[in-house]
């Protein structure tokens, strides 16, 4: 479903860069055999990944669409018509529209939270410290692990009672809620984002480092040299010059907090209560688990609109001024 | 062992699978599996032995009787099977033989013509196991033939028992709460749930349900889908009466119901607690989840779900279910007489003495030797009416709205009216 937002930044870079070659081409007056001989590449090239495109990201879109308008079990055949049924059964579901608020929460804590801290830390790891790469590591390894691994190792550091996070802050006189981290509603959702950051920090701390990395020297020489303290270099320098980075650090959190899946399954399965249900959870619950595959769709196509609206609109109004810039 | 899992699932299953599995199209009239009328499919879930050997002699057996017919056995985890079964059916291309878990489930498979009707040509069978086919009957017509059928009801571990100093297992919701009330006042954590699947807890409700109201009024809940009858309510107020004693483990609504030792099975299976509403699957999940494969052993007790005091519902009565072999209409009719000799007096007396669970053949009845299992045999045999599990007795879906509202009750965050209400409105979505 959301493959075709991820695709859609990077898919406009090859595209534009085959027009600039075939345009520098023409200026130097190829012959038409050496024009067909071009046209042949490209599809050449393009074909295998149209072919793929269209077989795993336009035909499951068009065959969501398509079942978002039946009721149907997921088997026998799709004849029972119902329009726009299922939109108004998704929209008007409280579980739903919950779930799409913990999507957006998530987004917005990811940014507020986890772009000021990853960026503190690659300032601090883009410093000569001592054991700088062994830091760097620790918090890269998070990202490395599978998914599903660390959601166990979680889900079993947070057990009420035997879980290893209760003794250590029970040892400390930190009281623990009666029913675990976890279990209790108010406190589940904030301790998924606390883990999904834990997770996913090492990402922005890498993007950010390369980043900075791409900062020349001879302009934090050049400011030192004019007298400016640490903190404005980085603030006046470093930070401007990876805006283009930070943007689109942002854009990829904001897509892989959409499609928020995995770790929320194995942590709380949306539980408890639907406090820590995303779209993606109630893609499940209802299709393949409760059999709804109408409302399923309905909800994906939902899901899709909002990924790609959102896409759209961050293309437009933020990363375009990169794109801009690079051509 | 009866549903998928959590964590199995959210390997498999991501919103991509979901679409492209459905993408894989919608009754193509593909041919069944088995190629040519020699050939039978047959997929199980009996994939650890001494099952799987079990099954494979059956099935080498089976050839031998009838030359010429081959059959192809498919032994895969339950949950897997589960996941192939759905996608089986989305493509019509369903193994010649497989389970089915009856009720609303197999009524849609019947629905869309791929399940056959062995009234006539196994009427035999249908009469020596009895009134145990009535979950897989849709319309008076026998789709397929139950092999285990069980019944759920209290696993608790007799040595904490002792040691809080209960001698008898309760019989009435009234005597449940006091014995809660006895562990805990013996530092003893009484009951682990497994809310986290959700359905664990809905059993809960399923059998005050089955405790509070009548069996006409159940079992004209599953033809009319009508819940009005006030007996739903008064499930919900004696079930959350019950939660109001606090009996549940810490964190029983994430807890899962199977995986690993901190499951609501791994707690009754490592001491943690004293005991556990499941089914009869559940001595086999425990000797799973212990180093030495034997569960709570020599400690292991079972009760019937206590009665609700001025309750409609028949205190013998009990919450069950099972699994049955069915044949795909497009199968060989070989097929039948696979599935009648797997129902046969020598194949579920094997089935028995290897504890595979609970024979529905009478035969076989006594060849059970797990003496747990022996104990619900008997509670099952003399139960006047066994209600088919809610969830798959209206369908998937009436069943997954019912279980989301019940754990939310778990929650204190749904009422007895508001589990009716959900429920009753996923039902009219049905009709």
């Amino acid at each position: 479903m959301t493959t075709p937002v991820t695709a859609a930044p990077e898919a406009t870079d090859p595209g534009a860069a085959v027009t600039r070659r075939a345009e520098a081409r023409r200026v130097t007056g190829r012959s038409k055999a050496g024009k067909r001989r071009q046209r042949l590449e490209i599809a050449l090239f393009v074909a295998p990944a149209l072919v793929l495109m269209a077989i795993f990201v336009v035909y499951p879109v068009y065959s969501a669409a398509r079942m978002s308008l039946y009721r149907w079990k997921g088997f026998g055949p799709m004849v029972d018509f119902v329009g726009l049924q299922n939109y108004v059964r998704v929209l008007g579901d409280d579980v739903f529209t919950d779930a799409v608020m913990h999507n957006f929460i998530i987004v917005f804590a990811s940014i507020l939270v986890q772009l000021p801290l990853g960026l503190a830390l690659a300032l601090l790891l883009n410093r000569r410290i001592r054991g700088r790469g062994l830091l760097r590591t620790i918090i890269f390894v998070p990202y490395v692990l599978a998914e599903v691994i660390a959601g166990v190792v979680w889900f079993q550091l947070l057990q009420p009672r035997t879980g290893l996070l209760e003794t250590v802050l029970g040892a400390v006189g930190i009281p623990v809620p009666e029913q675990g981290f976890l279990g209790t509603p108010d406190l589940a959702l904030t301790t998924v984002f606390v883990v999904l950051t834990w997770k996913y920090l090492g990402l922005a701390v890498l993007l950010f480092l390369a980043g900075l990395q791409g900062v020349p020297d001879e302009l934090h020489e050049a400011a030192q040299l004019d007298g400016a303290s640490w903190w404005q270099v980085q603030r006046r320098i470093a930070i401007p010059l990876i805006a283009p980075t930070i943007r689109t650090w942002i854009f990829l959190s904001m897509i892989g907090s959409l499609q928020l899946f995995d770790m929320v399954w194995i942590l709380t399965g949306g539980g408890p209560a639907n406090a820590t249900t995303t779209m993606a959870t109630y893609l499940i619950s209802q299709g393949t688990q409760s059999g709804n595959f109408g409302v399923a769709g309905a909800a994906s196509v939902v899901l899709f609109l909002i990924g790609f609206a959102m896409a759209v609109a961050y293309q437009f109004l933020v990363l375009r001024r990169d794109t801009k810039e690079n051509a | 062992m009866r549903r998928s899992g959590r964590a199995a699932l959210s390997v498999l299953c991501s919103s991509a699978v979901l679409l492209t599995a459905t993408a894989c199209g919608s009754g193509d009239d593909s041919s069944a599996s088995g190629g040519d009328d020699n050939t039978i499919t047959w997929w199980h879930n009996s994939n650890n032995e001494p099952g799987k050997g079990y099954y494979e002699q059956v099935a080498a057996d089976f050839e031998e009787a009838n030359p010429g017919v081959q059959v192809e056995v498919v032994a895969m985890a339950h949950e897997d099977m589960v996941d192939k079964l759905a996608a089986a059916f989305q493509s019509g291309d369903v193994p010649d033989v497989y389970m089915e878990r009856g009720g609303g489930e197999l009524a849609d498979h019947v629905e869309a013509g791929l399940v056959r009707d062995l009234s006539e040509d196994a009427s035999e069978e249908i009469e020596k196991i009895g009134g145990s086919v009535a979950g897989w009957q849709v319309d008076d017509k026998t789709y397929a033939l139950p092999f285990s059928v069980g019944v759920v009801g209290f696993w608790y571990n007799t040595q904490l028992f002792e040691q809080a100093g209960i001698t008898t297992p309760p019989t009435t919701m009234e005597e449940l709460a006091t014995t809660v009330e006895t562990l805990k006042g013996a530092g003893l954590t009484p009951v682990s749930v497994g809310a986290g699947d959700k359905w664990p807890a809905a059993h809960y409700w399923y059998y005050t349900a089955l405790r509070a109201c009548s069996e006409g009024v159940l079992t004209d809940a599953v033809t009319s889908l009508d819940f009005s009858d006030p007996c739903f309510v008064e499930a919900g107020e004696a079930l959350e009466s019950f939660i109001g004693t606090e009996p549940f483990n810490p964190g029983f609504l994430t807890t899962p119901a199977q995986e690993g030792a901190t499951s609501a099975s791994g707690l009754l299976a490592t001491g943690q607690v004293a005991m556990e509403l499941a089914g009869h699957w559940e001595p086999g999940v425990m000797q799973g989840l212990t180093d030495n494969g034997e569960g709570l052993g020599a400690n292991t007790g079972w009760f019937p779900f206590p009665a609700i005091e001025g309750g409609a519902g028949d205190p013998e009565a009990q919450l069950g279910g099972g699994d049955a072999w069915a044949v795909a209409t497009e199968a060989p009719d070989a097929s039948v007489d696979l599935v009648k000799y797997l129902l046969s007096d020598e194949v579920q007396k094997g089935f028995a003495e290897n504890d595979m669970g609970l024979p529905t053949n009478p035969a076989a009845g006594d060849s059970v030797t797990d003496p747990a299992l022996a104990q619900l045999l008997e509670v099952r045999d003399a139960s006047p009416f066994i209600q088919l599990y809610f969830d798959t007795a209206f369908g998937t879906s009436v069943g997954n709205a019912m279980n989301d509202a019940v754990a939310l009750l778990f929650a204190g965050q749904a009422t007895p009216q508001e589990i009716v209400e959900q429920t009753q409105e996923a039902a009219d979505q049905e009709k």
